[in-house]
């Protein structure tokens, strides 16, 4: 151990925390716009819409699949984006973190509740 | 640039009174925009997974799917509804336009002025067009 990296040792930069939400955010970003190509081209080319061509699409397994990973995305996503948000404006610590759980709980809530659609198809 | 002696206003401490008064180039219309969509999109989630649950579960809920565009939904009337829909759909596209400018200068590395400025005026004219278009299908 020639070079510690821990408690007073410990490099503080260099350890690409904003890299790596930063590069998060843009894998994640562009599942989502092959996505909404996707589906928007399923929904444009296939006739006329109703429920049944609606269901269709997202019937399909490989949609499923890719449904289910731009929820995954969106939470993820959104957690960057939205914890960024409360960075810049909110300063009191215990306000920022209070906000921080709600903002866990709710993109978790939808994302269950999402998923649970999916699956039941 | 033309007077140069008149003192400049500092703000050490933003007010948002103060905000208001900024005047934003076209890229940093963009760039607020795409947050307040985020923001939007964020805070009205429940709502698209509510339109994602009842457009896809069964025959019977795409019903009231449809009919909370026309009888509205819950206490809102559907012209309401509609009205969110629509600020969901600026939304989105805003969001999108923006990404993919992002991206292509996250790719590119296309930092000039010039660039940032005509990217920002397409971003912003084609989310708007595209937003006027599926307004007038979601209202008419």
């Amino acid at each position: 151990m020639a070079d510690p990296n821990f408690g007073s040792k410990r490099l503080v930069v260099g350890a690409h925390y904003g890299l790596r939400d930063w590069l998060s955010q843009r894998v994640t970003a562009a599942l989502m716009a092959v996505f909404t190509i996707v589906l928007v081209a399923q929904v444009l080319f296939g006739g006329k819409l109703g429920y049944d061509r609606w269901a269709q699409i997202f019937s399909a397994q490989w949609m499923k699949v890719l449904t289910f990973v731009v929820i995954v995305s969106l939470a993820w996503h959104a957690w960057v984006g939205i914890r960024d948000v409360w960075m810049d404006y909110v300063k009191p610590v215990g306000v920022r973190l209070a906000l921080q759980v709600w903002t866990i709980a709710w993109l978790v809530g939808c994302c269950g509740w999402a998923v649970q659609v999916l699956w039941r198809l | 640039m033309a007077d140069q002696a008149q003192p400049r206003p500092v703000y050490r401490n933003i007010h948002v009174s103060q905000i208001v008064k900024y005047r934003l180039p076209p890229a940093g219309i963009v760039s607020i925009g795409h947050r307040i969509s985020g923001v939007l999109m964020f805070a009205l989630l429940p709502f698209i997974v509510w339109l994602f649950d009842v457009s896809l579960t069964s025959e019977v809920s795409y019903g009231r799917f449809t009919s909370a565009f026309v009888a509205g939904l819950w206490i809102f009337p559907a012209w309401i509804v509609k009205l969110v829909t629509l600020g969901l759909i600026w939304a989105y596209l805003h969001h999108f336009i923006a990404g993919l400018r992002h991206l292509w200068m996250d790719a590119t590395h296309a930092v000039t002025k010039e660039f940032g400025k005509v990217s920002a005026l397409v971003t912003l004219g084609a989310s708007l067009l595209l937003t006027a278009v599926l307004g007038f299908k979601l209202f008419f």
